[in-house]
């Protein structure tokens, strides 16, 4: 898509390409996510920290700069569960609605690695489409904010936490979507750990197969997973080499760095899908997080010591925003 | 009553010692799985493949057909769902000695249904060879590998994880299609399995003090199936049987009674407790028991409806389930 018919759409609010503005604001999403993380995990003993480090810059760019979406159409205060799907459930909804209306020249979003369900969470209360205090429903019985997000959860549109699963259907919808002749975008969020199942290569192969370049995937390298890091469990490197193979265009960024991550999804379509691995680190801002590499996938606080100072780490680093959120 | 931390991943280190041919596969994992301590006990026996298990299980078939005895971990939901395909024809098929230890059964994980096995009961009792243990406390825990490897072909181990209440002394170990009796009487029988078994032994003393006389039989066998106390179980109730899981109510336990019964002409009710056909979704264990009725007071209600009276039992004659120790062995929010 040109930026040209970019600026023409409707009811985004349009960036030029030197405004730099999105970027601090990227930024300072980004630091807010990693605090509201972090001070979830220190409350509750625990929690999915080390990818609100590594991910927060790139959600919070997606959010802020690359995926073209309406306002959010889902309420500030999160619904209760409402049931499974089924054809005697007409209550049952997606997360979607907090990625803003359908239209044929807006972007989807798909959530793939939904263990990250607290940092995307947490990027909605950033950009106002969450309320501020929506995390105290957050793993709780009956609540939609699910530890490992479904498709009711609020920014989720798919079942994703058998991983490896949702870029096909992503590639699906991208398919549907070129039928329809939407010119909207699919954004795929996942995780590198991801790329050990069979099922994202088949599905990169068929969606260079079918050149769908509609389809849009950042994901997060950050080199570790439950085991410890990657290359002590099983090996994806080279893995820019390895997508160009199955047909994708693919760029590799620093995964920190806004405009970097920005770049790739402001050019041209040219008829493969694209990829975006985004190198970061999984203890970016939180350092005291090193220390328990390489066991970094769960963050436990057993002692009061450990929660002292995580709570002390709140002091430093990362940067509180005031009021409601940030549009 | 005695809770055991993380009895799995201290008997397998203890049980393979010197079994040499015996290795563990693991998908990432391994601590989750309990298979960490196996790991730095003896790391040549121990292989890691990754995220990915539809290629674990090839592995493990090659492995089974060169005389080892591979012991895959990872979660149930990753055993029976995503590599059921490869578990059928690279496993079952070849009747090969493949131990598919699966945790995380039905409505222990709060991580939804993703991760939440409630149909693997069912998705693995429709294999040919495939042989099916369930584990309801510590002692099975400990007791489960021996039974496991003493079948030629594969076997499916639902498993649990963390801290596991001991239920049965130690001096009574796992044996295959044996059921435990766990209470007698002729009024209505109980067939429970796994963590239910804990909650249908805290409703039964309250069934007893209203006068219904119970049969309690807890089930760890759930293929082959074939236990004759389970027969007699189901033509000595007078007022009926009902079947207790933590599954789907179709292909479970429920439906392997529902089998025995109608073969053998037993003429009884059968009330099958379990999930009714449905995914569930993210929450406590306690909140979803509660929900779906795989309970102590859903227990009480099946009674009363096979009896058609109402007992009157109040909520605090059951007593509640032991609150977890102090410092949990696993949090239960780690996946
Ligand atoms: C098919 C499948 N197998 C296993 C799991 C269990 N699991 C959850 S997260 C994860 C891997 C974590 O690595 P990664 O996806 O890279 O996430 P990160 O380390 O960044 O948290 C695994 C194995 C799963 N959710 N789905």
């Amino acid at each position: 898509m040109t930026e040209s018919i970019r600026q023409a759409i409707a009811m985004v609010p349009t960036e030029t390409g030197t405004d730099t503005a999105w970027i601090a604001r990227a930024c300072r999403i980004a630091s807010s996510v990693r605090r509201r993380v972090l001070e979830h995990t220190v409350k509750h003993n625990g929690g999915y920290l080390s990818q609100a480090c590594s991910a927060a810059e790139i959600l919070a760019t997606l959010y802020a700069r690359v995926m073209r979406l309406g306002p959010s159409a889902g309420p500030l205060a999160p619904l209760p569960f409402p049931g499974v799907p089924s054809a005697c459930n007409p209550c049952a909804f997606t997360g979607a609605a907090y990625n803003g209306p359908r239209a044929p020249h807006l972007d989807r979003f798909i959530f793939s690695p939904v263990h990250y369900a607290l940092v995307l969470y947490s990027v909605l209360i950033e950009i106002g489409r969450l309320a501020p205090d929506a995390l105290d429903r957050f793993n709780t019985d009956g609540s939609t904010l699910e530890l490992i997000g479904a498709e009711h959860s609020p920014g989720h549109e798919v079942t994703a936490g058998s991983l490896g699963q949702a870029i096909s259907q992503a590639a699906g919808i991208a398919l549907a979507r070129r039928l329809r002749g939407d010119t909207g975008r699919v954004w795929v969020f996942m995780s590198d750990g991801e790329f050990e199942e069979g099922q994202t290569w088949e599905a990169f192969a068929a969606a260079a197969y079918h050149r769908l370049d509609g389809l849009g995937v950042y994901v997060d390298a950050n080199g570790q997973q439950c085991d410890g890091r990657m290359d002590t469990v099983m090996n994806i490197e080279p893995l820019k080499a390895r997508l160009e193979a199955f047909g994708a265009e693919v760029h590799e960024v620093d995964g920190h760095d806004p405009a970097a991550l920005a770049e790739p999804a402001e050019r041209d379509r040219r008829g493969k899908p694209i990829v975006v691995i985004a190198r970061t680190d999984p203890c970016r801002g939180i350092d005291l997080l090193r220390r328990r590499a390489p066991r970094l996938h769960y963050v436990r606080l057993k002692s009061d010591e450990e929660r002292g100072a995580f709570r002390d780490a709140l002091g430093g680093g990362a940067e509180r925003e005031t009021g409601h959120g940030d549009r | 009553m005695e809770i055991v931390s993380r009895p799995h991943g201290r008997n397998l280190v203890r049980w393979a010692r010197d079994r040499e041919r015996v290795v563990v596969l693991s998908a990432d994992l391994t601590s989750s799985c309990e298979a960490d301590e196996f790991r730095e006990a003896y790391p040549d026996r121990f292989f890691s493949l990754g995220m990915a298990e539809q290629n674990m299980m090839g592995f493990a078939a090659g492995l089974a057909r060169e005389g080892y005895f591979p012991f895959v971990h990872t979660f149930a939901v990753f055993i029976c769902r995503r590599p059921f395909d490869q578990v059928a024809m690279s496993i079952a098929y070849s009747n090969l000695p493949a131990r598919l230890i699966g945790f995380l059964p039905g409505v222990t994980t709060p991580g939804g249904a993703t991760h939440q096995a409630i149909d693997d009961l069912g998705l693995m009792r429709i294999l040919p060879n495939m042989t099916i243990l369930e584990c309801g406390d510590a002692t099975e825990v400990e007791s489960v590998l021996d039974v496991a490897q003493s079948v030629n072909g594969p076997v499916y181990v639902r498993m649990l994880r963390g801290d596991v209440p001991r239920l049965f002394p130690s001096s009574e170990p796992m044996r295959l299609n044996a059921c435990r009796e766990l209470g007698d009487g002729d009024d209505v029988a109980i067939v429970s399995s796994g963590i239910c078994t804990e909650e249908a032994m805290r409703a039964v003393p309250a069934l007893r003090a209203r006068g219904v006389s119970v049969r309690h039989l807890h089930v760890s066998t759930h293929k082959p199936f074939d236990d004759p106390a389970i027969l007699d179980a189901v033509t000595t109730a007078r007022r009926g049987v009902i079947t207790l899981e933590n599954h789907t109510i179709i292909g479970g336990l429920g439906s392997a009674v529902a089998e025995r019964m109608a073969e053998s002409g037993a003429g009884a009710r059968l009330i099958r407790l379990g999930l009714r056909d449905t995914f569930a979704h993210g929450a406590s264990r306690p909140y979803l028991m509660r929900k779906y009725g795989l309970d102590a007071v859903a227990l009480v209600g099946a009674v009363e409806d096979l009896i058609g009276d109402r007992l009157g039992i109040a909520a605090d004659a059951i007593p509640a389930a032991p609150p977890p120790p102090l410092s949990h062995a696993v949090k239960v929010e780690d996946l």
